[in-house]
């Protein structure tokens, strides 16, 4: 959308809301927490530190988790659709802040980054279990997984701390009078839940499309200099798993190349050699 | 002393990863000399979990929702040294919330047994397979959910003795609606996986891939771009923002190979690569390929399956 439809598009929404109303199933606005980790680029070369306990972060572009932003681009279409506003928050140090002013640049309200080092994700669940119990948020948007560590953990874990219902793996959400309608995919398929706001969705593309996706624009990025980002104490310590070492994969054997006329040889490689078939 | 098992079945039918689940708490167990106890749903066959080292299964009414089996599991696992569950797509959502329910420790996409009991590591994937992380987990019932295919089945044996009992499930989900494509090998689950990219021209082309897929009982898989622009759906797109695979055999026809697509496939055991350009990324993370035409090499491919399979 361009600023000036952008613009024209707040005043319609306002109308709405004064003739609310005349306006038949006007759904009630919608306070979203949008749950953003902070992770290397996806082209980003992975090195670790002397010993081995660490990635080293040196070189490394830092990004918002791609999988967070759809869940911010479905939080930015709610409250297009409803009026309500957007929370982004991140548990981890300093270092984070830009990949939240990045999600303020792209249409979030007010950011809170809770100043913690968390050692694992049930950590991080519990910081962000003490900041929702205390806030009232309609609905809490994860990524279904952070592609640092892979965890997948953090959304489940918020929702069966606070007793919230959850969809994994979201790829449809629709809202209605306070009721959601979640799609996630299920193995070989999908399965379509409803559930009484609030809940946790751990999401990922399907919940907007890829072309849906904003980045940043000028008057974004100005405005997200003057936007609230909050920085809180942490109220955890410790936690239950540790890193040890990180290793790189062992490297792979040379390609056999096998000659196009000849698939027979890669049938017996298959069978003999790889015993894959 | 006990570990805990969930093993997952689709309408009454269990999960390969499943027993692969069995195997692997019959394996901890062993190290510390506890009993595998698995829970199962009433509508599943439980002694045949004997076959892969249960000692005792505990057969429930299980929940709809991955929360209400949590619930569940809770309750079953109050005492047990562990809990093992298969990183199925339900295995997913269960096992952290279980680990929340019980604050216990927890590791997902791990690929070892454990290492070591005192203190207790394992190995899991980081960084999108650019990784390897070795991990402890403290605590007295660590929670392990693996990789499909990574451990692999063992049959041993067990006690396999079978138990009903009843736990009610908390649900806070109501389920609408499920659908699930029949007959068709789920890609999570499949042992083989045949992917097509960008070079494979248009939807109106994706037969061949099919075509492979079916001599080999393998799942059809794709890169992004390709579900992008909508020729394949979603749910077949792998890679680092898509579905994780981790088959004993994956062959890549017509794509580049990126970085990204990598991250979701190089935990393969065994990949084969089909592409006309011989610089092509993808055949530096190979194990066999062929430089050629996809619409020559498949065609040709699926013959020489063909033949082989009349064969043997
Ligand atoms: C944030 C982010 C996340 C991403 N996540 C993923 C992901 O999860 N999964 C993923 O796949 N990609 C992902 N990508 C995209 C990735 O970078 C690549 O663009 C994509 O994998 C390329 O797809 P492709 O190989 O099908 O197409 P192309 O790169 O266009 O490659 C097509 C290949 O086909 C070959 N070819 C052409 N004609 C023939 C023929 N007749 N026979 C045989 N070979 C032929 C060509 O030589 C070429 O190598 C991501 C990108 C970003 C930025
Ligand atoms: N440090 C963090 N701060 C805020 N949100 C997080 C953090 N780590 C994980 N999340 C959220 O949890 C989702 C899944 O992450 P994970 O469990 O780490 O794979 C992410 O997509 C984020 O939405």
């Amino acid at each position: 959308m361009n600023n000036k439809n952008a613009f024209l598009h707040e005043i319609s929404l306002d109308l709405l809301c004064v003739h609310s109303n005349l306006v038949p199933n006007h759904n009630p606005i919608m306070n979203t927490l949008v749950c953003i980790s902070h992770v290397p680029d996806t082209t980003a070369k992975i090195n670790f530190t002397a010993n081995g306990t660490s990635l080293d972060p040196s070189g490394v572009q830092f990004v918002i988790n791609p999988y967070d932003e759809f869940g911010l681009t479905k939080a930015l279409h709610l409250k297009e659709a409803q009026g309500g506003t957007i929370t982004v928050i991140n548990v981890g140090p300093a270092i984070t802040e830009p990949t939240l002013r990045k999600a303020l640049a792209i249409g979030a309200d007010k950011a809170v980054r809770i100043d913690a080092d968390p050692m694992d994700a049930i950590t991080v669940a519990k910081e962000l279990k003490n900041h929702i119990q205390v806030n009232s948020y309609d609905l809490i948007i994860c990524g279904q997984e952070s592609i640092d560590y892979n965890g997948q953990q953090v959304p489940a874990m918020i929702a069966a701390m606070l007793h919230l219902p959850f969809a994994n793996a979201c790829v449809g959400l629709s809202i209605q009078n306070g009721t959601a309608t979640a799609t996630s995919e299920i193995d070989g398929g999908h399965a379509t839940y409803e559930a009484a706001l609030p809940m946790v969705i751990g999401g990922k593309k399907g919940l907007v499309e890829e072309k849906d996706l904003r980045i940043p624009n000028m008057r974004g990025i100005m405005s997200a200099r003057t936007k609230p980002l909050e920085v809180v104490a942490s109220s955890e310590t410790g936690g239950l798993t540790s890193p040890v070492v990180f290793e790189k994969p062992p490297g792979k054997a040379e390609v056999k190349i096998v000659d196009s006329e000849n698939v027979d040889e890669l049938v017996r490689l298959l069978h003999e050699e790889a015993k894959a078939i | 002393m006990s570990i805990l098992v969930f093993v997952e079945d689709w309408n009454g039918v269990y999960k390969k990863a499943s027993f692969e689940a069995v195997g692997y708490a019959k394996s901890w167990a062993s190290m510390i000399d506890a009993k595998v106890v698995a829970v199962t749903s009433t509508q599943a066959p439980a002694a045949e979990l004997g076959g892969y080292g249960a000692d005792h299964c505990i057969q429930i009414e299980l929940g709809q929702t991955a929360m209400g089996i949590a619930g569940q599991l809770e309750a079953l696992s109050s005492s047990a040294s562990g809990v093992v569950i298969a990183g199925t797509s339900l295995g997913r959502s269960v096992a952290p919330a279980l680990a929340a329910l019980k604050d216990a420790a927890l590791s997902t996409n791990t690929i070892s047994l454990p290492l070591g009991t005192a203190p207790f590591q394992i190995k899991r994937g980081a960084f999108s397979s650019k990784s390897i992380e070795t991990i402890e987990l403290s605590g007295a019932s660590p929670i392990i959910s693996f990789v499909p295919n990574s451990i692999g089945i063992k049959v041993t044996s067990g006690e396999g003795a079978v138990e009903t009992q009843e736990i009610s499930s908390l649900e806070l989900l109501k389920v609408i609606g499920t659908e699930v494509a029949s007959g068709k090998v789920a890609l999570p689950e499949a042992e083989a996986v045949v992917s097509g990219g960008r070079g494979l021209k248009g939807p109106e082309n994706w037969g061949i891939i099919e075509e492979l897929a079916e001599v080999l009982g393998a799942a059809t898989a794709c890169s992004k771009p390709v579900s992008d622009i909508g020729w394949r759906p979603h749910s077949e797109h792998v890679g680092q923002t898509g579905i994780q695979v981790n088959p004993n055999l994956y062959i890549a026809i017509g794509i580049s190979g990126a970085i990204q697509h990598l991250a979701g496939v190089s935990a393969s055991k065994t990949i084969v690569v089909v592409n006309t350009d011989p610089e092509a990324p993808f055949f530096k993370a190979a194990d066999y390929g062929i430089v050629g035409d996809a619409f020559e090499v498949v065609p040709k491919l699926v013959n020489a399956l063909r033949a082989f399979k009349a064969a043997s």
